[in-house]
């Protein structure tokens, strides 16, 4: 009876052991055939035509030395690179700011309200914002129009003039997308024990010496996992300078952005192959950062 | 004493941060505010009366029937093809997500950690990065125009298998499941009758971000859809924008007034802004998946 049993159990146990494999797949399936259509095949056809000519033979690096010897492509590069400055800079010194004041609060419920009303603006993400922001920087509509032309500013022209893009993108990015990362940062600052921060207090720290010797570095890895995200999507630049050249007649914001220039490739001159080179550049941007971020910093532990 | 501590680590106002925590609530409101009372004027008022009045009933009725009559009811096909593009996708991720998640999470297959490094990197990556590289594949495949061009591609969403992953992960111990199996119940059936009806939570969140994304995305439609007829609502406004004079001086008679945009970026905005005043909870537990795992 008992070897029968056994038998049985083990039979039953070898099951179990196999069972969840081709289940495992079946849950995963559909999922999989998308990652592959959506996410791999593009990616491989990005490169090949990056690597091929109009005729469909490969080409070498010539797509890429055609796309970097576009007038436009450095000048992008450069405009992309000081957003990115502006923007993150603006993103860590105030997100991180606000969020250790808003951890101070002690009212909880003005504390939520706040994070509540900084966040609104996220529902604009995308053309949305844009047009806000297109009356928000004109004098004449303008509810902060004294504001602009106290700077100097008395026409729509005079604000968007191209010096000043960098500071309008960030101020842009920052307004729809910096109420989401406060939310994230008070809630990383909330998982520090309380005992750390009372220890603190009875050794005679300030808030700011708190702040600074033990919030700010407990809060490194978010802070670095907020950079790297607002790089990775800095570096596509899109819908802000194309909506901007469409509403000042192509004077602020044409073929600004290296995503525009792909794009411009792409539609407007039908160099398909050099489109293709600067969105492998992007790509591998894209690809590297994420790469290096999920391996280094330990952030997501996939076991 | 962590009780104590939130009133002890208080000595006195502070004048300072709550002149600073103000003024940002002005800089993130105030354009939300001036975008609801614009919609309420006439462009006349809304150069000549103060940004921060409210115009009038009337001028809110001018503005909605000018709107409406913008190429005959353009705008609400745009809302309507917005909404139909961000709920299908919304419906395929979700099914396409929930047991993804949940296979990552509690069963054991070849491939499934590669499958999770991917996922990771995918999520991380903008998704901007593959517009273009996106274009020439559907081109290749004659889907450009056709609505699955974009609702494909919205549907495959790697940051809502990772909030899968992670809830099944510590919503679930590995040990029910291990008895639902003894109890004889097949993989399917275990996922059926113990994952899925505890999976409520996570379909909310990953429905909440999958919607709001869908829904202002502005790239990917703009280069996959090129037919007016087509158009999400974001590109929409777009079409809108070229058509107001005092940003495009060449426009003739299809002209339309500033308000008349505002209202319409009003209306784009509505279903997301209407998700968000509903799921606060959802979006704090969301953008902390991360910490979820420390």
């Amino acid at each position: 009876m008992s070897t029968v049993a056994n038998t049985v159990g083990s039979e039953r146990a070898a099951r179990r052991r196999l069972r969840p494999v081709r289940a495992g797949h079946g849950f995963v399936a559909a999922y999989v055939v998308l990652l592959i259509a959506f996410g791999v095949v593009p990616t491989v056809y990005a490169i090949y035509f990056a690597f091929t000519n109009a005729g469909n033979t490969f080409s070498g690096l010539s797509n890429f030395t055609d796309a970097a010897d576009d007038f436009r492509f450095l000048p992008a590069v450069e405009h992309v690179g000081l957003y990115l400055v502006f923007w993150l800079a603006s993103l860590v010194v105030f997100v991180v700011g606000l969020a250790l004041l808003l951890h101070r609060l002690a009212a909880r419920g003005v504390s939520r309200a706040l994070r509540f009303l900084y966040y609104v603006p996220g529902a604009l993400a995308g053309a949305a914002s844009v047009m806000v922001w297109l009356f928000m920087l004109d004098p004449t509509v303008s509810p902060v129009g004294f504001l602009l032309r106290a700077l100097g500013f008395s026409t729509f022209n005079d604000v968007v003039a191209p010096g000043n893009l960098p500071v309008l993108f960030t101020l842009m990015a920052f307004w729809t997308g910096a109420g989401g990362w406060i939310v994230v940062m008070y809630g990383a600052l909330n998982n520090i024990p309380t005992e750390v921060l009372e220890a603190a207090r009875i050794d005679g720290a300030n808030a700011w010496q708190t702040a600074r010797r033990i919030q700010i570095p407990l809060l490194r890895k978010w802070i670095v996992y907020m950079v790297i995200l607002a790089f990775a999507g800095g570096t596509q630049l899109f819908v802000e300078p194309q909506l901007l050249s469409q509403a000042s007649v192509g004077v602020a914001g044409r073929d600004y952005s290296l995503n525009q220039l792909s794009y411009d490739f792409a539609f407007q001159t039908n160099n398909v192959n050099a489109a293709a080179a600067i969105s492998v550049e992007l790509l591998l941007v894209g690809l590297i950062v994420a790469t290096v971020f999920v391996a280094r910093s330990g952030f997501f532990d996939a076991d | 004493m962590p009780t104590d501590f939130r009133r002890s680590r208080r000595t006195g106002r502070d004048p300072l941060a709550a002149v600073v925590l103000l003024l940002f609530v002005v800089f993130f409101v105030l354009p939300v505010l001036w975008l609801l009372l614009a919609a309420t004027k006439t462009d006349d008022q809304l150069v000549h009366t103060n940004p921060l009045s409210f115009g009038s009933w009337h001028a809110l009725r001018g503005n909605w029937d000018a709107l409406t009559g913008y190429q005959g009811d353009t705008i609400f096909l745009w809302l309507r093809n917005s909404a139909v593009y961000a709920f299908i996708a919304l419906a395929i991720t979700l099914v396409v997500a929930v047991p993804a998640g949940y296979a990552l999470a509690l069963t054991d297959f070849p491939g499934r950690h590669t499958l999770l490094i991917a996922t990771l990197v995918v999520m991380l990556m903008p998704s901007a990065t593959l517009v273009v590289p996106l274009f020439l594949e559907m081109n290749a495949v004659h889907l450009i125009g056709s609505m699955w061009s974009v609702i494909l591609p919205y549907a495959f969403y790697p940051f809502g298998v990772y909030l899968a992953y992670i809830y099944f992960s510590t919503a679930i111990p590995r040990s029910l499941l291990e008895a639902a199996r003894l109890d004889g119940c097949s993989e399917f059936g275990t996922f059926r009758r113990i994952a899925l009806p505890l999976a409520t939570p996570v379909v909310a969140l990953v429905g909440f971000f999958s919607f709001v994304a869908n829904w202002t995305n502005y790239f990917l439609p703009y280069v996959l859809l090129p037919q007016s007829n087509q158009f999400p609502v974001q590109v929409g406004l777009g079409t809108l924008l070229d058509d107001v004079p005092q940003f495009n001086p060449t426009v003739g008679s299809l002209a339309v007034e500033r308000p008349e945009l505002a209202l319409a970026t009003l209306l784009a905005i509505t279903p997301v802004l209407v998700v968000f005043l509903f799921s606060q909870r959802f979006l704090v537990a969301g953008m902390l998946a991360g910490a979820t795992k420390d």
